[in-house]
């Protein structure tokens, strides 16, 4: 959790660069004299020969007695504008780029990042992660198992994107931003807009020794925005934000999203919530939007279904799950109604943890995480499958990976880490107008907005963006203040209507935290309108 | 790291370590990286070092490793366009592609009508924040630090070890075509460690974080941890609610840095903070805390040993925020000093609660009835307009009956706003650097005991 004194935190201004900072984690190399060394005659990643390269890296690996091996060589690079009302704030680019090789040894990991491309330079590192299997080999202790993946000779992919957002010019992005913030200021009482265009590009090029070698492509696309009203005596302010999700597409997702056209939207909402009537605390019913349910999700049903949570490798950091031990929950435990399935997968289109092949090399599978509201399987690796061998077996289920080991840069070594993970729809076409109209008295909440959760992920509070009071099915005005606290397996039995497959949108998480040293992951979050029932609601709104 | 790492990792080195950059070559480079520039204003900023670290879960190391970084940003500007561009290609052809795109960047951006005239040269406090036992630490440092507490649980049957030492030296720099470098060294040391009971039912944490590694004592931390796992076994259920609660410092900087944070003056001059006054102007001037409450920066106070200066270089110095409960300032960015004719800030990156002179126990004895937390967890914002917040207690929650620690008690659900929480203080403890607030940074925070802070909901986590 400590981000240890982080030499780079205090380059200069901007949140923007904060963040592009945290998120780059720049080189392992050669202290001093840190780049990408290429060999005679590249002057360009895109002139490497990254095959050649790959196949080096683990030969070497296996020379030095790696029974298993993997190398990845990778750029990544991330674009940002940041604006407020009528003014740029910030733009900028980063750009990384290295090579990271893991050794199974004796059936210990090793791994070593480095940015020399040369032929002799992945050698080396590939040795140096060998050696460092070897010193971290403990006697007696269990020797790491991969399940087995099909090897996949040429494989390319790139994310469902048609205009790379890096070929937009930076003043083409300033000017969209602007001019919505410019449409939401025209709003009453709107007096501060801030707004973001971060994108997303990984070449990501893999091989191991099963034979596998994958290049691919990833985008993502986000926008943050945020418009904030003020009263004009300054007794409140209220913002709404988090108004377009994260997608794993490209600039033509950001000209659909059509900030222009609804900033005044959004910048109305603002204002009205200044006029908006504090909530009562008590029960309601609460018809939770998919624009909202998705964090819900994130946090209290996709976090607990990390496997190596629930064995206790996070217990420093991001904490265990309530979800545990596995032997003890798996077909057993009653994680919500019948009518409840979470699906598990890398594949839907435009998702942010949609990916061809993962850090493994597998191809991700699709699976249920919660069948019919009994929890049914974990997020997985290759490491980890085996670990759920007896279950597998005995439930006539393949001990394979789920495809979910990822790392988020060359430098990081690759983990456990969510695909994306979803509600799916139910049988019965409704939506979210429709769970209103069955609604007697309860509250709406469209957005996601403050959220918190405890290590075991039992107990969370989640605020919103937009509360709407819901009396005889009707949407009665709008309140503010609303927070609701929940026990997660108490709250999702609580769920009695979901939306069907017209009414499925997806959330996402840009910036996903786990591990130490931490690593940022980026997942998407489909889901329908549900509706829960008599639960816990606060207000927020203290004087003192 | 592959050829060298082995070399880099022989033990010896000194100040003049050759995994961190000297103040002559940092300046060296920035001014290589300012002599390609052909914009009006260029700022260079150049970070790096090494950091190396160890893992361990379920009484197993799970992995180790070092890792060298270095970084540079480089800012253009032509008059009110500016851009920004990272690289970590050091190399002629490297910083020449990244000047130049910076550059590219900025001819293309508009204008902003904030950005502001690049610092010339500044006197900087000299803060010593380089410690050779830190330097000097080697894997074997670390790995028999984790493994007095992993020797321990083992031995005692029923608890698992979980934990995470992270040291690290390194160098940041600034140097611009105006005249100004800055550069600063130093080492980091962290050492978290989270003990639970095989059983499932007991949680305990304890942490300790300073530049020098020989003022980590590490022993402590595992007896603290394996303590405080003992202790919370089988918690009881009370009732949420307000309570009178004994913060250990760790607590405490979980939820004051968030405080520190909220501090911007142009925020509260636009109506928009907890620092806003109703019908105009901010609340600088006015009493806002209890009277024993200052809040301070202070890149030389020998508990902080911060940097002394922020990323556009300018000069960090004593800064009271509170004092004596009383607001005193707020932080102004250079753009927003100039507008209010205000001398602009460094920021509130590091910071300290100043302490008493109570221990934790002494704040136990006086308390009839109470809770004592251990550290928070989840800290996420509710309003801002309180700097109200919300998360849980986490890995040593006790409940204090007659002056005594009577019962571990399930963790709970705050709501609460650190400016509330200061205004009902009780008794202050002794400052210590905190290590593991989700923020990070220099934090030096007392326990603090507190009456009616507002638990809302129970929780069954462990």
């Amino acid at each position: 959790m400590t981000t240890r004194r982080d030499f780079l935190r205090n380059t200069s201004a901007a949140a923007a660069i904060a963040a592009a900072n945290a998120a780059l984690r720049p080189g392992i190399a050669n202290a001093l004299t840190a780049m990408p060394v290429y060999p005679a005659g590249v002057h360009e990643f895109e002139e490497l020969p990254i095959k050649e390269l790959l196949m080096d890296a683990i030969g070497a690996a296996k020379a030095a007695g790696a029974t298993w091996a993997d190398a990845r060589i990778g750029r990544y690079r991330q674009n940002f504008v940041g604006t407020r009302e009528k003014q740029i704030v910030q733009v900028g680019d980063t750009d990384s780029i290295g090579l990271g090789v893991r050794a199974l040894v004796n059936g210990a990991w090793g791994f070593a990042a480095s940015q020399n491309l040369t032929r002799d330079g992945v050698a080396a590192a590939a040795r140096e992660a060998a050696a460092i299997a070897k010193a971290n080999r403990i006697p007696g202790a269990a020797p790491v198992v991969l399940a087995p993946a099909p090897a996949v000779p040429n494989g390319t992919w790139k994310s469902s994107y048609e205009i790379d957002p890096f070929t937009i010019p930076v003043e083409q992005k300033a000017q969209m931003l602007i001019d919505a913030n410019t449409e939401a200021m025209k709003v009453a009482n709107v007096k501060f807009v801030n707004s973001f265009l971060f994108f997303i590009r990984e070449d990501r090029n893999y091989a191991n020794t099963d034979g596998t070698f994958t290049t691919q492509t990833v985008i993502r696309s986000w926008v943050p925005f945020t418009a904030t009203a003020v009263s004009a005596d300054f007794s409140d302010f209220q913002s709404r934000g988090n108004v377009v999700q994260p997608m794993g597409r490209g600039w033509e997702f950001i000209v659909a999203s059509n900030l222009v056209g609804n900033a005044r939207k959004w910048g109305e909402e603002a204002a009205e919530k200044l006029k908006a009537k504090p909530v009562d605390v008590g029960r309601y019913d609460l018809v939770l939007h998919p624009s909202h349910l998705w964090l819900t999700i994130h946090e209290s049903v996709a976090h607990p279904t990390e496997l190596d949570r629930a064995m206790g490798y996070e217990a420093n950091y991001a904490g265990t799950s309530f979800v545990a031990p596995p032997e003890k929950v798996l077909g057993t435990l009653k994680y919500g109604p019948e009518l409840m399935n979470i699906q598990g997968d890398r594949s839907q289109d435009g998702g942010c943890g949609t990916i061809g092949w993962d850090d493994d090399g597998v191809k991700p599978d699709t699976f249920l995480i919660i069948k019919n509201g009994i929890m049914h399987d974990y997020q997985t690796s290759r490491e980890q499958a085996p670990w759920l061998e007896s279950y597998y077996k005995k439930n006539n289920m393949p001990v394979k990976s789920h495809g979910c080991c990822t790392a988020d840069n060359w430098s990081s070594v690759q983990f456990q880490r969510m695909p994306n993970v979803s509600l799916l729809p139910g049988a019965k076409d409704q939506k979210w107008e429709d769970l209103i109209a069955a609604t007697d008295r309860g509250i709406g909440i469209v957005g996601d907005g403050s959220f918190s959760i405890d290590q075991q992920r039992y107990n969370a509070q989640f605020g919103g963006q937009v509360f709407y009071e819901i009396k005889g099915g009707k949407i009665a005005g709008m309140l503010k203040d609303v927070a609701y606290q929940m026990k997660t397996p108490d709250f999702w039995n609580s769920m009695d209507m979901i939306g069907g497959k017209a009414s499925y949108e997806m959330g996402a998480s840009f910036f996903d935290g786990k591990g130490q040293p931490p690593q940022i992951g980026s997942v998407s979050h489909g889901c329908v309108p549900a509706r829960f029932r008599n639960i816990n609601v606060i207000n927020t709104g203290r004087k003192a | 790291m592959s050829r060298s790492l082995r070399s880099l990792l022989r033990g010896g080195e000194t100040a003049a370590d050759p995994r961190v950059m000297t103040r002559e070559q940092s300046q060296a480079l920035t001014d290589r990286t300012i002599k390609l520039s052909r914009a009006e204003g260029i700022q260079v900023n150049v970070g790096g070092g090494y950091t190396a670290n160890i893992r361990f879960a379920d009484n197993r190391i799970s992995t180790a490793g070092g890792v060298s970084t270095a970084a540079l940003n480089i800012q253009s500007s032509f008059g009110p366009k500016h851009a920004v561009v990272s690289t970590n290609d050091f190399s002629d052809a490297g910083l020449e592609r990244a000047v130049r795109q910076s550059e590219a960047l900025a001819k293309l951006a508009p204008d902003d009508p904030e950005s502001m005239p690049l610092l010339g040269q500044q006197e900087y406090e000299n803060v010593n924040s380089y410690f050779d036992a830190t330097g000097n630490l080697g894997p074997e440092g670390r790995a028999a630090a984790a493994r007095i507490a992993i020797d321990a649980c083992k031995a005692a049957g029923d608890l698992k070890a979980a934990g995470y030492i992270v040291t690290g030296i390194g160098a940041n720099a600034v140097g611009n075509n105006k005249g100004l470098f800055a550069y600063q060294s130093g080492t980091s040391a962290n050492y978290t460690l989270t003990v639970r009971t095989v059983d499932g039912t007991g949680s305990g944490w304890a942490g300790a974080d300073h530049p020098d590694w020989s003022q980590l004592d590490v022993k402590a931390v595992a007896q603290r941890a394996i303590d405080k796992a003992r202790l919370s076994k089988n918690p009881a259920a009370v009732e949420p609610g307000r309570y009178t609660v004994i913060l250990e410092p760790q607590a405490v900087g979980d939820l004051v840095q968030l405080l520190a944070f909220a501090l911007d003056a142009r925020s509260a001059d636009e109506g928009r903070s907890a620092f806003s006054k109703q019908g105009g102007g901010t609340k600088v001037g006015d009493k806002i805390v209890d009277e024993r409450v200052t809040l301070y920066t202070d890149p030389a106070d020998p508990q902080l040993l911060s940097n002394s200066f922020d990323g556009q270089g300018l000069a960090a110095h004593r800064v009271a925020w509170i004092e004596n409960g009383v607001l005193k300032r707020l932080t102004y960015s250079r753009f927003w000093a100039q507008k209010k004719n205000q001398p602009p800030d460094a920021g509130t990156n590091a910071v300290k609660l100043a302490g008493g002179t109570q221990s934790i126990d002494d704040l136990i004895k006086s308390t009839p009835r109470g809770i004592l937390v251990t550290r928070l967890w989840y800290l996420r914002p509710v309003d801002p307009r309180t700097v109200l917040y919300t998360g849980l207690t986490r890995d040593g929650t006790f409940l204090i009956e007659n002056g005594k620690v009577s019962k571990a008690v399930k963790n709970m659900r705050f709501n609460e706003s650190p400016l509330f929480m200061l205004n009902n203080l009780e008794g202050l403890g002794r400052a210590e650097r905190v290590a593991g607030t989700e923020a990070g940074g220099d934090v030096v925070m007392p326990a603090l005991k507190v009456r009616d802070f507002n638990f809302t909901s129970l929780s069954d986590a462990v």
